[in-house]
């Protein structure tokens, strides 16, 4: 087993073994098939994750390999599905629960926010609720508002979680596994718009990446872009952009975890550059991207030649399908965005 | 004939005798309708309403997933035609047959869900979130089990006001297992509301089938807990749905209290727009179509020497031709304006001066 941190692009294939090129979707099943082929603990549990192998078909093919009592379709019942896990964590299974779109994880969320956060707290650690519960969110496939909305910040807002958003298929794949073999919850957000817009290699040997910690998706030096989940790949086009058309040069940060948030690697990466951005998907009020700023401001300060942008959804609803694209942040309007904070003297 | 209970291996619910006596008080929105072919035209409208919708999403016009009602249309249009115009309705995310049923116009569903300015929300809102509360259309919901705490309160709501509205909360059988449907159900039940909670039983929620999802084998008699009267009924027969929702409306009207009519019916297309159906066989669906609604309905009509099935035809015709152009009026309409999304969300002030940012263009 490897970590992507010890890997990097030139010796991923001699230490990973074979890649094969797949997309999210399959990178995600691949972790749960890891999961229940190596560890008899773990259990998925869902709303048609069984026969019909998931809304996203992210489950396909599980129910005939591991068998009815390891893929567990439920009723519709969320409250039910995460209460449930949390008295199988209890004793010593490893839930892996599916919400079908993440605007129907609120039918849970007195669950998640009374219990799967605190049990390892009341329990003064004895019981550290091992579960990740998995769901699709964002934008991308133009459905309507609980379908398709971004609400990382209610979950990193409540202590006890830990919240992971990946970006593409590799990382969503070692991501996954390790939120599964992680002792704590874990709130797994998949970014539905990537789900099968592009491919990428992934190691057949498993392989995990450790929670918590952001990667830089693109060396720069004139200012830093801080992204996650969805907002990654049209972060990394308007750095593109930006170095095409006016000689600039963006570092592009991904959280990969939003919570616990890797201050660090932000800061380091402001420092550098001087000037930020953040890009994010949900609205902005009170969202993860004010949580970034804060922390540069609390711990860079004095690095900043401008302030700080925020490039983001808006604070309304979700707009039906024809106006998905005036709300998600594109690439043009995060160029757009950088190019203020570059211009600013 | 198959009857129901061959069809399905679930258990329909018996009935709790209800008081005869109480039933009939208000004839004002149902007078004619059994010997006309009212009924007829609803569900027609229904049907030609989803199958313009497939032919959208099939030509592009519209993204995204629809749940549509195709052979479940004697419920909706069963259980309004028994209500006030006045009454409440809430509706589940298959809920096109119900805002039909309770009034709603062609060109403003069709707007909604191509995204056009004059859909019910301005086309901000989709299939799912279809409300006109002047029509007493509380709307159809995203999330299941949505509708049914918030026809409680307009219950309650009518209840306190004196305003003599009855309250319907369609729900689909997979609902019955949500936490919402047993709080609302506790609270009619306390309050002896006047509402009626109308479950959809197409037998299958998504994947998941009744006969092995629901703990006791009857949603129907889960209302025995609540102390509220129950029924279940063939669904795919308008006027049984018809005659069991005047019974439960007229009594809920007239201070009896809150029931539960189970109205067994059978979804005809895919739960939406991708479903390999991999969970029922294809003998089970040809079953089904065998006991079609508005076959049904055109067959009843026909014998009853109300409408001979040509005179039918032509009307069908008439009614997609209404619907074709209702559609073309909707695609003809502007597309719902970007510059209004701030609009209607509290704070409004609040959201559009957040940051100094303006509406996107
Ligand atoms: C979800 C929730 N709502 C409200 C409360 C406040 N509360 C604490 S005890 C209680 C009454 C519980 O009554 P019962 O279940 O009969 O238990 P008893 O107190 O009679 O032992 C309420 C409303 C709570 N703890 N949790
Ligand atoms: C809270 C919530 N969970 C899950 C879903 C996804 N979902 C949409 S429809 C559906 C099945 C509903 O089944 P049923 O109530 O029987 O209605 P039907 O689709 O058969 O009309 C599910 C699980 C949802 N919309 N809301
Ligand atoms: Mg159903």
């Amino acid at each position: 087993m490897t970590t992507i941190e010890d890997t990097n692009t030139s010796q991923q294939r001699s230490k990973a073994g074979n890649m094969t090129m797949m997309n999210m979707v399959g990178a995600l099943n691949l972790a749960m098939d890891d999961a229940l082929r190596t560890d008899d603990s773990v259990v998925l549990l869902g709303q048609d994750i069984g026969q019909d192998e998931g809304v996203f078909r992210v489950t396909a093919d599980l129910l005939a390999r591991y068998g009815k009592d390891r893929v567990i379709d439920t009723p519709l019942a969320e409250g039910a599905i995460i209460g449930g896990a949390v008295g199988l964590a209890i004793y010593g299974m490893k839930p892996v629960a599916e919400m079908q779109f993440s605007g129907f994880a609120y039918q849970a969320f007195h669950q998640v926010e009374q219990h799967v956060s605190r049990f390892h707290n009341r329990t003064r650690g004895r019981y550290p609720m091992s579960m990740v519960i998995r769901m699709p969110y964002g934008g991308g496939i133009r459905a309507v508002e609980h379908h398709s909305e971004s609400r990382e910040a209610y979950y990193a807002h409540t202590p006890g979680l830990h919240m992971v958003m990946p970006s593409s298929p590799r990382n969503a794949r070692a991501l996954l596994l390790e939120s599964i073999r992680c002792p704590d919850p874990v709130i797994f957000y998949e970014p539905k718009a990537v789900y099968r817009s592009f491919k990428e290699e992934v190691p057949e040997e498993p392989e995990t990446m450790p929670i918590g910690k952001a990667r830089i998706a693109r060396e720069g030096s004139d200012i830093s872009l801080i992204a996650w989940g969805a907002m990654v790949r049209p972060a990394l086009e308007a750095a593109e952009d930006l170095q095409n058309s006016d000689r600039v040069s963006v570092e592009v940060v991904d959280l990969l975890s939003v919570s616990p948030m890797d201050t660090q690697t932000i800061v380091h990466s402001v420092a550098k550059t001087g000037r930020a951005a953040v890009v994010q998907e949900g609205p902005r009020n009170c969202g993860i991207g004010a949580e970034v700023i804060a922390r540069i401001v609390e711990h860079g300060l004095m690095h900043l030649e401008a302030p700080i942008k925020r490039i983001g959804g808006y604070d309304v609803q979700f707009p039906y399908f024809a106006r998905e694209r005036a709300f998600l942040p594109s690439a043009e309007r995060i160029a757009n965005g950088l190019r203020e904070v570059i211009a600013f003297e | 004939m198959t009857t129901m209970r061959d069809m399905t291996p679930y258990v329909v619910g018996r009935a709790v005798p209800i008081d005869p006596g109480a039933s009939g008080q208000d004839g004002s929105s149902r007078a004619g309708c059994s010997v006309d072919s009212s009924w007829a035209v609803t569900m027609l409208r229904i049907r030609h309403f989803e199958l313009k919708i497939n032919e959208l999403f099939a030509r592009g016009e519209v993204r995204g997933t629809a749940h549509l009602c195709v052979g479940q249309e004697a419920v909706p249009t069963g259980v309004c035609a028994a209500l006030r115009s006045d009454d409440y309705v809430s509706a589940t995310h298959r809920g096109h047959g119900a805002a039909i049923a309770k009034g709603l116009s062609l060109y403003g569903m069709f707007s909604e869900i191509l995204g056009r300015r004059d859909g019910y929300g301005a086309g901000r809102g989709g299939s799912q979130h279809i409300a006109c509360m002047e029509k007493g259309f509380l709307g159809t919901n995203g999330i299941s089990g949505g509708g049914l705490p918030v026809s409680v309160g307009a219950a309650l709501s009518s209840k306190r006001l004196g305003l003599g509205r009855v309250a319907v909360a369609f729900f689909g059988d997979g609902v019955a297992n949500q936490g919402a449907f047993h709080e609302a159900l506790n609270m009619a039940g306390i309050w002896r509301l006047p509402i009626v909670f109308v479950c959809e039983n197409n037998l299958y929620a998504m994947s998941a089938p009744v006969s092995s999802f629901v703990a006791g084998g009857s949603i129907a008699r889960r209302a025995e807990s609540y102390g509220m009267r129950h029924d279940s009924i063939d669904g795919n027969d308008v006027g049984q749905v018809f005659e069991a929702s005047r019974r439960f409306v007229d009594l809920a009207r007239s201070g009896e209290g809150p029931g539960l009519l189970e109205c067994l019916t059978y979804r005809q297309l895919g739960h939406s727009k991708s479903d390999k159906r991999a969970y029922r066989t294809r003998e089970e669906e040809a079953a089904w179509l065998k006991r079609d609604p508005i076959a049904r309905e055109r067959r009843r009509l026909d014998g009853a020497g109300i409408m001979p099935a040509a005179d039918f035809d032509a009307m069908e015709s008439r009614v997609v031709a209404e619907v074709a152009s209702e559609a073309e009026r909707a695609l003809a309409c502007q597309a719902a304006d970007v510059s209004t999304l701030y609009d209607h969300v509290v704070p409004e002030a609040a959201a559009k001066t957040c940051g100094g940012i303006t509406c996107p263009s």
